[in-house]
């Protein structure tokens, strides 16, 4: 069985940056698997600038950020395969795959990163109601057809949600000559980066109904009309609010799911907050050696911070094949208050505390001028301030290691509003 | 002249194509659509019925029972998934308790045999999910779950390698009487035929009324459902009813043959497809009173079909009154999937008292086998990629199918057409993203199969159009 130091399972940014610093931090036998049939996973499709602005000091396209990654994996003896899918990872870290010139193959690995990206999620998940015609794409599968296949899917567009794939999108459409109507969003807030909802929709004059949904779906065929009507306070339509707009395509960006049927299979353990695995500091999941990162473990907003993350990921398994496991005899958990949704990492081995670490989240509400506290039960460890917070943004925070050193068995990171 | 021309290639005129391809005859199947099994039979809940639901001595019951039997071997035979996973009837108070025995009773005068009436702890025993407040149960061992569409789709497929001819966007818009048979007008052109058969679901009223019968009305009933992602497919391992009313079956819980979990019908006067917020609703209510635990956010896709329901009350499988030589297949509601092969078999036999000649053919073809790479081992998925390398490249990620499997599909005696074509046959895109990433693949491994641009192919029909033109040029 060929024997390797590292596979990554996913060759978009995730597994591009995980598997450089592997190589940097001094892993020689690295292979990456991808089940497309090129490098760069869905930057490829994002051919919007506003790429790179932390991580390369400069704006950069989706795939001009993908080629930066895909050069430099290129100028090591990092391995590539295409066209493979993995199959299975095991505890063991025996990786299955199937690919095209190979068949079925089995490897063996001394660590693993999971980096297969997310999903979009569908009509189903929100089920909306209506007429099964053709028309409904997500966000994802136009820009696809758009920027990859270089066909055009639709006139006149009402987008449902206001991530920013469908954000973009609705930019996308209108430049290719599409008229955009509508960008209907069920919560009163935007799902999306604020740049998007300026320079996506309010430079090209496209209304963000915020507060509404579609509640019907009408087409024989193809996609002929959706009604659209307000939601009140727990987000039910409020009858005699429904507007009907004439279109033929209806875009969906309503969420991202982490792709994690490998993770599961493996018996990692879950964060239902997150639909990513639970992890340590250092980006390892509950099964030693295997470790998780990018949009699989959390959903971004920037590529930047993907990269950073899977940066931590390759490092940390390459200290992992080369020095051996971490043992630990404490951990702090890491647990979301008030107005957090959830934090990444969920835990923090004590051994590592002294290091600090970085914690990531989201709050599950707008909040203006605010604090986020961190406290380990009633103790306060540290506060940092906000002028503005919003679900659609990621937060970071810096612990350092000596304020962590005060901690004991959990550390909780809350946000509030506090008086101007 | 053909012997026989079938209106309709759902699951009754598949199952009819299939019986008449055994003999020396000349079959011609007319669909309206641009495929197989894309009415009522692609949308309903794919139960084999054990048989203890229709009223005893009608058709029925009699079909039901004897359809059932036959679909195993059939399913068998044409590699089509089937699994006996046994179901129950679930009873919340004293009424339905009652209509527990009632329904024993009738299953035991329609000949089924195993049925057994369980407690509330007995029911929860064998299914763990159900609710507290089940008071008890009606098990019936032999009850199956099946795939509807391919059901149908191999039926058809092994009538037409058969000798059957299939004529697909053929909409019947005049039948005339000629001289020792028929002359039915189509959009897709003009066929003549000594019988007919018409098994056109939903429209099998207004079918009738072409060929100058009047005899009966099909009022379309409506049923919405809810497919949730394999995650929550154990959460039964039998398919779970409610005691029935006046509308039907009520609603069930079932895992199904691809290990998703289905939930529904609702059963509403209508014959749209489209789902409604009040109907999806109704069906998560009462599914929960059943099966407390089902998590509803993992759903995937609702969907509504529709049931073709008669004024009858039973099956309509009898020579038109008013048309000599013109067979109805019609009012095919449940259990219309299980009784279809009997029902088949039950019309043939009536042709031939009326002067059909059945000579069976010496070289019929009795199977059908598909590559399905999710459930092959290693070593058979090796020696498939080393036959041709494009049983190695998988397309669609979620239910890991090959590009291999769908240029099998494009070879077999009905190809498909749409991307629904493509995910009815090889399950491309039923899966949790619900084509999201391989629809754009799959559309163009059709288009280059096909020989047609990506934009000539639909979703379904053919107005379902996917993509309007190249981008910059769509505009010019």
């Amino acid at each position: 069985m060929t024997e390797y130091e590292l596979i990554v399972a996913g060759g978009g940014p995730a597994g591009l940056a995980a598997a450089l610093s592997a190589w940097e931090n001094g892993l020689r036998r690295i292979l990456i698997l991808e089940r497309d049939n090129a490098l760069g996973g869905i930057l490829n499709q994002c051919v919007h600038n506003g790429f790179g602005l932390h991580r390369f000091k400069e704006e950069l396209t989706g795939p001009e950020y993908a080629g930066r990654y895909i050069g430099m994996v290129a100028n090591t003896e990092i391995q590539v395969k295409t066209d493979a899918m993995v199959l299975s990872v095991a505890p063991d870290k025996t990786v299955r795959y199937v690919c095209p010139d190979e068949g079925c193959q089995t490897v063996r690995a001394r660590a693993v990163v999971l980096a297969m990206g997310c999903r979009e999620r569908t009509r189903g998940a929100i089920s909306v109601p209506g007429a099964r015609c053709s028309g409904i794409f997500t966000a994802g599968a136009a820009q696809r057809f758009i920027n990859i296949e270089g066909q055009m899917v639709g006139r006149r567009v009402v987008v449902l949600g206001s991530g920013d794939i469908g954000l973009i999108m609705a930019r996308r459409m209108t430049l290719e000559g599409a008229e955009v109507l509508a960008c209907v969003e069920l919560m009163p807030y935007s799902g999306g980066l604020n740049r998007n909802i300026v320079q996506c929709l309010q430079d090209y004059n496209i209304p963000l109904y915020l507060s509404h949904t579609v509640t019907d779906i009408i087409g024989t065929d193809r996609l002929e009309q959706v009604v659209v009507a307000q939601v009140d306070g727990h987000r039910c339509p409020i009858p005699g609010t429904e507007r009907v707009f004439d279109c033929d395509t209806l875009l969906l960006s309503v969420g991202l799911l982490p792709e994690n049927e490998l993770t599961r299979a493996l018996g990692a353990e879950m964060d239902p907050r997150t639909s990513g695995a639970v992890v340590y500091e250092n980006m390892e999941t509950s099964v030693s050696g295997v470790f998780a990162c990018g949009n699989v473990l959390q959903v971004h907003d920037l590529v930047d911070f993907v990269s950073g993350e899977s940066s931590r990921a390759g490092k940390a398994a390459a200290e992992y094949v080369l020095r051996g496991e971490i043992s630990s005899c404490r951990t702090l958990t890491v647990e979301a208050g008030e107005a957090v949704t959830y934090t990444v990492p969920q835990r923090i081995r004590a051994e590592r505390a002294e290091q600090g670490a970085e914690i990531f989240f989201r709050v599950n509400r707008v909040l203006g001028k605010s604090a986020i506290t961190v406290r380990s039960g009633d103790r306060p460890l540290a506060q940092f301030r906000r002028d503005h917070m919003a679900p659609g943004e990621m937060e970071r925070i810096l612990l350092p290691g000596k304020l962590l050193a005060r901690a004991e068995g959990s550390i909780t990171v809350s946000a509030g509003e506090v008086e101007a | 002249m053909q012997d026989v021309i079938i209106i309709g290639c759902g699951v009754t005129g598949a199952a009819c194509a299939l019986q008449l391809s055994r003999y020396r005859l000349r079959v011609t199947v007319l669909e309206a659509g641009n495929d197989v099994a894309a009415g009522t039979t692609k949308a309903n809940s794919a139960i084999i019925h054990a048989g203890y639901d229709p009223e005893p001595g009608t058709l029925m019951a009699r079909l039901n029972m004897e359809g059932s039997r036959m679909a195993e071997g059939i399913c068998a035979a044409l590699d089509v998934p089937y699994r006996k996973n046994g179901s129950m009837v679930l009873a919340f108070c004293q009424e339905d308790r009652k209509c527990l025995r009632k329904l024993l009773d009738r299953g035991e005068k329609n000949g089924v045999t195993d049925l057994r009436l369980l407690s509330g702890e007995e029911a929860r025993r064998l299914e763990p999910e159900l609710s507290e407040k089940v008071e008890g149960a009606l098990l019936a061992p032999s009850a199956a779950i099946v795939n509807p569409w391919e059901y149908a789709l191999a039926m058809a497929e092994t009538a037409v390698k058969n000798g059957v001819t299939l004529h697909r966007l053929c909409r019947v818009t005049a039948i005339a009487r000629e001289d020792g048979g028929f002359i039915v007008s189509t959009t897709g052109g003009v066929f003549r035929g000594k019988y007919i058969i018409n098994a056109a679901g939903v429209q099998a009223g207004e079918i009738h009324r072409l060929a100058g019968g009047r005899d009966f009305t099909i009022h379309p009933v409506k049923g919405e459902y809810y497919l949730l992602d394999k995650c929550e497919g154990t959460r039964v391992s039998r398919t779970i009813f409610q005691c029935p009313g006046p509308a039907g079956k009520g609603v069930l819980v079932s895992p199904t043959v691809h290990g998703n979990l289905i939930v529904g019908p609702t059963a509403e006067p209508s014959g749209s497809t489209s789902s409604t917020a009040e109907g999806l609703q109704t069906v998560r209510e009462l599914a929960l009173r059943s099966v407390p635990g089902i998590r509803f956010r993992e759903n995937i896709r609702n969907f509504a079909g529709i049931r073709a329901n008669s004024d009858r009350g039973d099956f309509i499988l009898e020579e038109s009154p008013a048309v000599p030589g013109f067979f109805n297949a019609a009012g095919i509601c449940s259990p219309g999937l299980s009784a279809a092969p009997a029902i088949a078999r039950y019309l043939t036999e009536q042709m031939a008292e009326r002067g059909l000649p059945l000579k069976e053919k010496e070289n019929f073809t009795a199977t059908r086998r598909r590559i399905r790479f999710q459930e092959l081992d290693d070593d058979e998925r090796n020696r498939l990629i080393r036959q041709d390398s494009r049983y190695g490249r998988v397309v669609c990620r979620c239910e890991t199918v090959t590009e291999g499997e769908i240029l099998d599909c494009l070879r077999q005696s009905i190809p498909p057409v749409s991307i629904n074509g493509v995910k009815r046959r090889v399950g491309a895109g039923m899966g949790r993203c619900q084509g999201g990433f391989c629809g754009p693949r799959v559309q163009e491994i059709l288009a280059r199969e096909l020989g047609v641009s990506p934009e000539d192919i639909p979703l379904e029909e053919p107005g379902s159009y996917i993509l309007i033109g190249e981008t910059k040029e769509a505009w010019t």
